[in-house]
């Protein structure tokens, strides 16, 4: 037993290891007074002196997380709604085909996405800008956080909805006291999901955006173009040691406020609250 | 009166699949119809029933199907490790964390890892194996991909473990069933939705992988993504960039078929 | 239930307070309302400086944003939407904007300055007398390669390409018309046939290539030369002084069979808002002390005379980047092959890259 957990271990640590190897080599690098991420010179922290004497870049970095937190919360919603639609339909074909409907956005290249977009806000009329990116940030991310949400309602044995029905709950009731809490860690795994997605996009924003603005990963590609300047980074660097530590925080004093009923916390386990 | 209330509560997202996927499609199909000068003609799907197109398709299928058997491969075991650690909500976002430096970023930092002077061959030269060529090969494709994907595969499934009921393991224990059997009859026919929702999480997305196909493999693994980017941004052929983007979408509404017949099957016994 | 809530209003409280944060930046930095002029650039393709000299002297402030390729930027400006004041295209995207009415004619009287350009760089084929567009930089398709590593190759020649000893030694550049143009340079064709038999003898010359060739990249061409992931490498000037800035073992070389010149542009699109202040910034680029200060900033060839007399010699008498009359005579310009044959090059690049695994 002790030697399989060992192993075990062994494992995660070398799938982490792998995970983070990238980040670290640019965390690295962000300190190299050559600029570049080839030969590491000496010590500097330049780069970092550059990231906060850059008004613009870090507008833009305050666009990405208002697109990123906005978009995903909407979209999440819009999901829950959609799970429980496909969950609704009774006939398997409507379902297959609602759920394939649904997967289009997944299945389309960003590219396609973009232009198609970028059509359908011209045609729309819209202008191009934080609504024309938040309105495509928000399409993107709701198929995903559909298929994050449906297996949770899918393993939800339909006898408990049954039952509080007949217990007498309104609707209202079964939603807001049955469905929703048994679904939650689906929320929360769509919500970041999105996020993710959100966060990482570039050839959708890319065609939508416009009149000056900007997030952070279309920013990154069009400078990559002189080379990556190693100011980025160390913005990089910055925003993943605040996450983490954000990450981290917020889960131990979480865990902490949840301590003394502690039965309670593992029976309602979810991803983070 | 209750079944219209039901209805007014779905309004967004069918509204959503209206504006957001059905309207997108069209304009898709409709641009597949029409050659570079724009003529209404069937000769896209023509093309792209040529030697090239169908060499591509393979070659994406193939390795889609190597990234996504390697992805479960890989995150299959870490989600189950992941369900027995004692803070696992914070490792599981520890999972998810690296997704969220850029892309570009990390596709970077890999070239210069798998690079000819990147620690990796370092590594291999200290071991005696000497140096490889590991950038511009379709092992690095693949190993970034996977790297890129993993989280994706490993949220659901760390879901559908998180939903197992544990009384069933020691039942099934208690029964005398050895820990292969546990998990071959028990533990995986009850996380199978996980595994479906991450597999296509991964495969769909992988046939239309473009930029990793230049910056890894060196434009010598040439994917649909590919094409379709290239005729959407380079080449400004719509019409044959728009044909490839239908030919996935019929592909993805197959898989899907496919995927929800087998599990009808399933429930019917 | 009430968790989900929670999550939700400090999900909006936080991105609500950052969307103040940000308006707030923005209106301090005078990037919002207002006199404003938004330039549609390349990444990094201006020296930030000149932007807040220009702010002080006329009291516009400069937006930028960038693309990264021509049809990228085209498929933006096609669509509306969008109104850019100034765009820097290059050569063949003129021709192709100028087709579809995307730009507005140029007032030459408002521009005073134009007379410090090379008039070599006036009037080309793209754009005849210069109705739309007014010289940014300019440059040549060629080689750069790593003495140390090439058995004494010196590329003279493009077909020393296809020397059996640069196996696997060979990055070239993700375009069609730069691979295809170095095929058929290298048969003594013009970079523009149209031939099919020429095409075809060229595609089968670009197979042959296939064992030398390492890898078909994109911008990060310039980071793999400079870190000397391959000997050899097919790049534009521009890329090359980059490289050789980085790594001073390498070398640039134009083979004498001839090559493509380019030129990027700057342009005012029809959709503009602030035509004066774009006319006041072209003619601010335009003065000789500023376009030399660019130059020295982004690398380039400065098809502006004056300025070039204002930069030191080991740039301007840098034959590899300002070549003598008897190279640029045999340069060419990617001509306008319309859509059927553009889409004919792609198609048979498209062959090349997947006979190439």
């Amino acid at each position: 037993m002790e030697n399989r957990n060992r192993w075990s271990n062994l494992y995660l640590a070398l799938v982490f290891i792998v995970l983070y190897a990238p980040i670290f080599y640019l965390m690295y690098y962000s300190f190299n007074s050559g600029g570049t991420m080839h030969e590491f010179e000496g010590f500097t922290l330049d780069h970092y002196r550059e990231v906060v004497q850059d008004t613009r870049l870090i507008i833009i970095v305050i666009n990405t997380l208002v697109i990123a937190l906005l978009s995903s919360a909407i979209a999440t919603i819009i999901a829950v709604i959609g799970a429980l639609a496909i969950q609704h339909v009774r006939s398997r074909r409507a379902k297959n085909t609602l759920l394939s409907l649904n997967n289009v956005l997944i299945v389309s290249p960003d590219v396609i996405i973009g232009a198609s977009f970028l059509i359908l806000f011209t045609i729309a009329g819209v202008q191009l800008g934080f609504s024309s990116v938040l309105l495509s940030h928000i399409a993107f991310s709701v198929p995903i956080a559909v298929l994050m949400i449906l297996p949770h309602l899918e393993e939800m044995s339909p006898t408990l909805t049954d039952a509080a029905r007949d217990l007498g709950a309104t609707r209202r009731d079964v939603l807001t006291k049955v469905i929703l809490p048994v679904i939650r860690p689906g929320i929360f795994s769509g919500f970041f999901m999105a996020l993710t997605y959100s966060l990482d996009d570039f050839a959708v924003t890319f065609f939508v955006t416009g009149n000056g603005y900007s997030t952070l990963s279309v920013e990154i590609y069009s400078r990559a173009r002189q080379g990556v300047s190693l100011s980025i980074n160390a913005l990089s660097t910055l925003i993943f040691l605040f996450t983490v530590l954000l990450v981290v925080g917020y889960y131990f004093l979480t865990v902490k406020k949840a301590k003394k009923p502690s039965a309670e916390l593992t029976a309602e386990a979810g991803v983070p609250r | 009166m209750t079944s219209k209330a039901k209805q007014v509560y779905l309004i967004p997202y069918y509204l959503w699949i209206a504006l957001f996927v059905i309207a997108p499609v069209l304009l898709i199909l409709y641009y597949s119809l029409f050659d570079l000068n724009g003529e209404l003609t069937l000769s896209n799907y023509a093309d792209f029933f040529t030697p090239v197109y169908l060499k591509m398709t393979l070659s994406s299928f193939w390795y889609a199907f190597l990234i996504t058997v390697f992805s479960l491969l890989v995150a299959y075991p870490a989600a189950w490790l992941l369900t027995r650690t004692k803070h696992k909500q914070l490792w599981l976002l520890l999972i998810i964390l690296p997704t969220w430096i850029n892309l570009l970023l990390k596709t970077y930092a890999f070239i210069g890892i798998f690079g000819t002077f990147g620690p990796v061959n370092s590594i291999l030269d200290v071991l005696g194996i000497g140096e490889k060529q590991i950038l511009f090969t379709g092992f690095s494709f693949v190993f970034v991909s996977v790297y890129i994907f993993i989280p994706f595969m490993i949220l659901p499934i760390f879901s559908a473990l998180e939903d197992l009921n544990p009384t069933l393991l020691s039942a099934a224990r208690d029964l005398g069933a050895s820990g292969w059997t546990t998990f071959r009859r028990v533990v995986f026919p009850l996380t199978v939705s996980g595994v479906r929702s991450g597999c296509m999480a991964v495969f769909i997305p992988a046939l239309s992988l473009f930029m990793i196909t230049r910056l890894i493999a060196g434009n010598r693994v040439i994917t649909l993504g590919t094409a379709i980017e290239q005729h959407f941004l380079v080449t400004q052929d719509w019409g044959m960039g728009s044909t490839v983007a239908v030919f996935l979408i019929v592909v993805m509404a197959l898989v899907m078929v496919l995927a929800g017949g087998r599990k009808g099957a399933r429930h019917g016994k | 239930m009430k968790q989900l809530v929670n999550a939700f209003v400090a999900v909006m409280i936080a991105a609500f307070a950052l969307m103040y944060l940000g308006s707030w930046m923005n209106k301090s930095e005078g990037y919002s309302g207002g006199n404003t002029l938004t330039i549609y650039n390349w990444g990094d393709y201006i020296d930030p400086e000149l932007l807040t000299q220009f702010q002080k002297e006329t009291g516009i402030t400069v937006i930028y944003q960038t693309f990264d390729s021509n049809e990228a930027m085209l498929t933006k400006i096609e669509q509306g939407g969008t109104n850019f004041d100034l765009v820097v295209p290059s050569d063949y995207a003129i021709a192709k904007m100028k087709e579809e009415n995307l730009l507005l004619p140029l007032d030459h009287s408002k521009l005073p300055n134009l007379s410090h350009i090379d008039p070599r760089f006036m009037n080309l084929s793209f754009d005849e007398g210069n109705r739309y567009s007014v010289p940014y930089f300019w440059g040549t398709v060629g080689i750069v390669y790593n003495p140390g590593l090439t058995h004494g190759l010196t590329f003279k020649s493009w077909n020393d390409l296809w020397d059996s000893r640069l196996k696997n030694n060979i990055l070239l550049l993700d375009g069609a018309r730069e691979v295809m143009g170095m095929s058929l340079n290298s048969l003594h064709y013009s970079l523009n046939d149209t031939s099919e038999e020429h095409l075809q003898e060229a595609l089968k010359k670009l197979n042959a290539l296939s064992p030398n060739v390492k890898a078909i990249v994109g911008d990060e061409i310039k980071m793999l030369l400079a870190n000397e992931e391959a000997a050899v490498g097919l790049v534009w000037s521009g890329d090359a002084a980059e490289i050789m800035d980085e790594n001073d073992k390498l070398n640039y070389v134009v083979p004498e069979e001839g090559s493509n010149v380019w030129a990027d542009n700057l342009v005012i699109p029809r959709s503009a808002a602030n035509v004066e202040g774009a006319y006041k910034f072209i003619n601010f680029m335009l003065r000789p002390e500023v376009a030399a200060q660019n130059t020295e900033y982004v690398g380039y060839s400065t098809p502006n005379k004056d300025a070039l007399a204002l930069l030191p010699e080991d740039i301007s008498g840098d034959e590899r980047f300002y070549p003598p009359k008897a190279i640029t005579d045999k340069l060419e310009v990617y001509g306008n092959l319309g859509k059927r044959m553009l889409a004919h090059y792609n198609e048979l690049f498209l062959k090349f890259k997947m006979n190439n695994d």
